[in-house]
């Protein structure tokens, strides 16, 4: 549903990852990885469409990024859900219109999507929080909160950059926990993370590939991993 | 035009929910409100003055069209010789037509509130009246006179009406006036609602940003701030309209003697015209807001 055709990009300077080829599949789970600055936010933006391919040629449901006027990337984003690294909110909805903007924003805000939504913030253990407003949230509230809204409208993929860059070990199981749930749906997942510790409790529990980033290209990581 | 036509539609069933996603309030939305209602109580004023210009242009020039009287002072035994060789020019003289004298009963109409009823008026050295209208370009005034003081002695020529010819074209400017007062006013509530938008989608950039994130389309984005500032405007241009009506109804004395100022105000039906101004200014806001809006939505992809 995303592939990548040997794609570079530049912010301007010198090329930052060149020569990329590879497909998120229905139901795989990925992790990347790499230091910091490597490129892991720039390669997620690639996946949903916020950055165009400086080489190559990004893919999304089929259809070029550069067959897609605005109105088809919102459609694209529709279908994949991002968890961005800073958690960005309305701050002026409460939490539980935040988390139900895709589908207020889909023109799906039934009486069933509301039930879907009380469920889901169950499920993401925020429905004491509902009516508090985002800046009141901790950060491992904002990342379940994000993570709540990134998948409420059922999308084809989940993207989360850095998911548990602000959270404890517990908290980053149990997110990590509705990643793996969220999978099991059939759904794409691709998490950007350095934390190492995640993503060998999640290689005991799912077949997850680890890709890394490192000298601009983006490889298969070894069995260490 | 049937984009319009569905956003009006949209804005009157509301949707809630979208329109929340824009944060409320904001100094923007106090500058719309306020310049909408400064902007239709102005319309108002500017609509006042073409309607009543125009009445006035109307009025004017049908007394104009109504024409002229020949007054004819002789001794009674000479009235009718007189009457009669009045009609005769007139009635030679290119630009006249209609000559008639009036009769008794309307020679007595016309004099009864300054001398009663039962004037004798057969009796009553008064004299008589011979009224007739201009057609085409008009009638050679001095000429006319010329020739009547030569065969009709007694007859004096009034073409009092004929002054208020440039009255006429004034009062049409006045109207013309007017009119591109009412367009400039809107051209500017347009031009205030645009810096509003812009500064509001400015301020909202981050706003903007989440909602692209999670896959809203330029419309929708569009679409939630092009409802806030149509709303806004329509109740300011409520407001403005409201106060603008009532100022125009409180302005002294209209009466029979309505001239420009006195007359500055609406009559019959024209009382229903201002209930456009609202609409108009709701639709101007919706079509700069939109406008404003696809420009910075242009820009921030
Ligand atoms: N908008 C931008 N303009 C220019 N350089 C950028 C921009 N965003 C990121 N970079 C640079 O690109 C590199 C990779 O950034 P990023 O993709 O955020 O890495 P990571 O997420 O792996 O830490 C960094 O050196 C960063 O400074
Ligand atoms: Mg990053």
């Amino acid at each position: 549903m995303i592939a990548f055709d040997n794609v570079a990009y530049s912010y301007g300077g010198g090329e930052l990852l060149t020569g990329i080829t590879l497909a998120l599949a229905p139901g795989s789970f990925h992790f990347l990885t790499g230091p910091s600055g490597a490129g892991k936010t720039t390669f997620l933006k690639l996946c949903y469409a916020a950055l165009r391919p400086t080489g190559g040629e990004v893919r999304l449901f089929d259809r070029s990024v550069f067959a897609l006027d605005r109105d088809g990337v919102a459609a694209a984003r529709r279908r994949i859900g991002v968890v961005h690294q800073d958690c960005q909110f309305l701050d002026h909805l409460s939490v539980a219109d935040n988390v139900a903007l895709p589908l207020t924003v889909a023109g799906l805000d039934g009486q069933a999507a509301r039930r879907d939504l009380a469920e889901l913030l169950a499920w993401v253990g925020l429905t004491h929080r509902a009516e508090a407003r985002p800046p009141e949230l901790s950060g491992g509230e904002r990342q379940r909160a994000a993570l709540a809204r990134a998948v409420i409208v059922s999308p084809d993929a989940i993207l989360a950059d850095e998911p548990t860059g602000n959270v404890d070990w517990e908290m980053s199981q149990r997110l990590l926990t509705l990643l793996l749930e969220l999978n099991r749906m059939g759904k794409a997942v691709m998490i950007a993370t350095h934390d190492l510790a995640l993503i060998r409790s999640a290689k005991s529990q799912v077949q997850a590939r680890v890709l890394r980033i490192s000298n601009r290209r983006v490889q298969l990581a070894g069995a260490d991993l | 035009m049937k984009g319009l036509a569905r956003q009006l539609a949209a804005l009157a069933r509301g949707d809630a929910a979208a329109d929340r996603v824009v944060p409320p309030a904001g100094f923007t939305v106090r500058l719309t409100l306020f310049a909408a209602a400064a902007m239709a109580f102005l319309a108002v004023f500017a609509l006042a003055l073409s309607l009543a210009a125009g009445r006035l242009a109307d009025r004017w020039g049908e007394e104009l069209a109504r024409g002229a009287t020949l007054r004819i002072q002789a001794a009674p035994e000479e009235m009718d010789r007189q009457v009669a060789a009045a009609l005769r020019v007139l009635e030679t003289t290119p630009g006249v037509s209609g000559a008639r004298a009036l009769d008794d009963a309307e020679q007595r109409a016309l004099l009864e509130p300054w001398l009663g009823p039962d004037i004798p008026v057969d009796r009553l050295p008064i004299p008589r009246l011979v009224t007739f209208s201009e057609t085409g370009d008009g009638y050679d005034a001095a000429g006319l006179r010329l020739r009547l003081s030569a065969e009709v002695p007694g007859a004096v020529l009034d073409d009092h009406a004929r002054w208020r010819a440039p009255l006429v074209a004034a009062a049409g400017g006045l109207r013309l006036f007017g009119w591109m007062a009412l367009l400039l006013i809107f051209g500017a509530m347009a031009a205030m609602v645009t810096l509003a938008a812009n500064a509001a989608l400015a301020a909202n950039a981050q706003v903007i940003a989440v909602l692209r994130l999670i896959g809203a389309t330029d419309a929708y984005i569009a679409g939630a701030f092009v409802r806030r500032f149509t709303a806004r405007a329509l109740a300011g241009a409520a407001a403005g309209t409201g106060a603008g009506v009532l100022a125009v109804a409180l302005l002294p004395g209209t009466g029979d003697a309505a001239g420009v100022l006195t007359g500055l105000g609406f009559a019959g039906w024209h009382w229903l015209v201002p209930l456009l101004v609202p609409p108009l200014a709701a639709a101007t806001a919706l079509l700069a807001t939109r406008a404003a809006a696809r420009r910075v939505l242009r820009d921030l992809a």
